[in-house]
């Protein structure tokens, strides 16, 4: 277990010090000088000079590279070209709605798939299968973001159960805060509900074929005794595969919902410093997501490393 | 086939063919000029005579805006399948050919980096420095189709290295490329089309993403995602204008998916038999 705990540490390593590098390059070429868009096309040679001096600008790349980089270790993410702020406040501030947003889709995604994926799994072939299973179908054709707004028309402008938009602020109270949540967290979850909803039947399906089901059948179990008490356990592993894989979609997705929403989290300070070219933003908060999305799948494939001694030796 | 998987292939192609139509269709006529403004006509509802689905806020007619809205879609993520099976097919036969050595591994480490990236993240880094754009959107969306294609072609490509009709074209002297050429790649050329509309359904939802937030094609050239996103400060009094293109897009991914789905148990001789 250390040993294939260790080899997944320097893969992880591995990915995020290229990430790091794909993310500096890509903002490295990108047209046009941030002094420059800072002080307008009316600067001055010196006043230009002294501010790409003060930003860091006219180091060479690989300085700039492993500052940043340094930086980031310790938890120091630069200075926004545009607000003069240090961007890791400004991310912190953003991921108090983006991280409980992202959890609470999980969350649901994962309440509404298991009960659903078993069901239509006990029930394969007959008529609530195919009816949950054609659902699903649906539900992975929906993009999140127009479902988001349909949620909004029927829940915030016709019933006016919630606000259409907008975030109280947590220094309010948890439950107006989740209930604001609420909406933009059903519009990311329900499509990834569909997903893993199906996974879960097939994971499911393919474990009532194995011998252990014919043995809990055999000494006296029910169909749905043996489902319950052993495939279930059997199924979760490729589940978990994807609830890791997912929290990646969620995150990028709750990017665009939060502009359905608006929702001041990390989406909107994206597309915010997007617009005014304020790239040291743009580029901590990719390398951030990243780094959480790697990180995600590093602690799921050490989690069934620890349930399931057989994916150990595999690599 | 069960009549399940011919019943998905027959309401998968239906509807995708429908929207392919409208693409082709609307190179040579719509309607009305979907760019065509027309504020008399401002916010009808659908069924106004002449304007089936409605007018938009600037009196635009909604069908033509689709028809239209249906080439963007289809070209940005047709493109994309295109850029991930161009390059990521050769490299998953180069690593199946080379199956255990270093290349297969360098190949297959690339594949998994790409993958732990969340791709829409990226796409919208890309984008937001290339600046917005139909082109940099199908980059986006096509550099992750690679590693896809990639597995799937090494995956089928390393089971009929061990075959005997492989092992006959190496004893008569045939290179290793030449054989994945003629004889590897017909062979999975199944589940190369099959993996190939899923990527397409996937890359129509990108796009609509990408252009909703305001980083794939750009103005004038319509896009269903752009169409949302116009809707918005609109759905109060006029939700058609998000209803109708929300409704395109569920249609043309849910019906590729239902055709891949066709596909793969009417392609897959493996499945025939277990029925």
């Amino acid at each position: 277990m250390a040993r294939y705990a260790l080899k997944r540490l320097i893969s992880l390593i591995v990915s995020l010090a290229i990430a790091s590098v794909v993310i500096f390059l890509v903002i490295e070429v990108a047209p046009g000088d941030p002094a420059s868009f800072m002080l307008g096309i009316n600067a001055q040679p010196e006043t230009l000079a002294a501010l790409r001096g003060e930003l860091g600008l006219d180091q060479p790349k690989l300085a700039r590279y492993l500052s940043w980089v340094g930086g980031l270790v310790q938890g120091d993410f630069g200075t926004s070209y545009t607000y003069r702020t240090p961007v890791a406040q400004m991310i912190a501030d953003r991921l108090w709605i983006s991280l409980p947003l992202a959890i609470y889709a999980l969350i649901l995604s994962t309440a509404i798939a298991f009960p659903v994926g078993i069901y239509a799994a006990a029930r394969r072939g007959r008529i609530g299968d195919v009816t949950v299973m054609g659902a699903t179908q649906l539900g992975v054709a929906i993009p999140n973001f127009w479902f988001a707004m349909i949620l909004v028309l029927i829940f915030a402008i016709n019933l006016r159960w919630f606000s259409a938009g907008g975030f109280p602020g947590w220094e309010n109270g948890l439950w107006p805060g989740l209930k604001a949540l609420t909406l933009p967290a059903i519009a990311l979850a329900l499509p990834q509900a569909a997903i893993l909803a199906r996974v879960m039947r097939s994971s499911l399906l393919d474990r009532l074929g194995e011998d252990f089901m014919r043995t809990a059948r055999a000494k006296g179990l029910t169909q749905r005794q043996a489902l319950y008490r052993h495939a279930l356990r059997n199924a979760l592993i490729p589940v978990l595969t994807i609830i890791g894989l997912q929290f990646s979609f969620l995150i990028a997705g709750a990017i665009i919902i939060e502009q359905v929403f608006f929702l001041p989290g990390l989406g909107r300070l994206v597309f915010q410093a997007i617009s005014q070219r304020d790239l040291i933003v743009v580029e901590s908060v990719v390398m951030l997501l990243v780094f959480a999305v790697i990180v995600v799948n590093f602690v799921v494939d050490l989690a069934y490393a620890a349930v399931d001694p057989r994916l150990r030796s595999r690599t | 086939m069960t009549p399940g998987a011919k019943r998905s292939l027959i309401l998968g192609g239906i509807l995708s063919l429908v929207f392919v139509a409208a693409a082709a269709i609307s190179f040579v006529w719509t309607p009305h000029d979907h760019a065509a403004l027309a504020i008399a006509q401002k916010l009808k509802p659908p069924g106004t005579p002449g304007y089936w689905l409605g007018t938009d806020h600037f009196g635009r007619d909604l069908v033509s805006m689709i028809m239209v809205g249906a080439r963007t879609s289809i070209a940005v993520a047709l493109v994309a399948v295109g850029i991930g099976m161009g390059l990521g097919v050769p490299l998953g036969l180069a690593a199946a050919a080379a199956r255990g050595g270093w290349l297969d591994e360098i190949i297959m480490r690339g594949n998994d980096l790409i993958f732990a990236f969340p791709s829409l993240v990226i796409a919208i880094l890309i984008t937001a420095v290339f600046g917005p754009g139909a082109v940099n959107a199908i980059i986006a969306i096509g550099i992750f189709n690679i590693p896809v294609f990639a597995r799937v072609a090494r995956g089928a490509a390393l089971s009929l290295w061990a075959r005997e009709f492989i092992l006959s074209a190496r004893v008569a002297g045939k290179s290793t490329a030449r054989i994945s050429a003629e004889h590897i790649l017909p062979n999975i050329l199944n589940l190369l089309i099959v993996q190939g509309t899923i990527q397409f359904s996937l890359g129509i939802l990108a796009e609509a993403g990408l252009s909703y937030v305001g980083l794939g094609a750009q103005p004038p050239t319509p896009s269903w995602g752009r169409m949302l996103a116009d809707a918005q400060t609109m759905v109060s009094f006029a939700p058609h204008l998000a209803l109708i293109p929300g409704i395109a897009i569920i249609l043309t991914v849910l019906g590729l998916n239902l055709l891949g789905d066709g596909l793969r148990d009417a392609l897959d001789p493996r499945l025939r038999r277990a029925r």
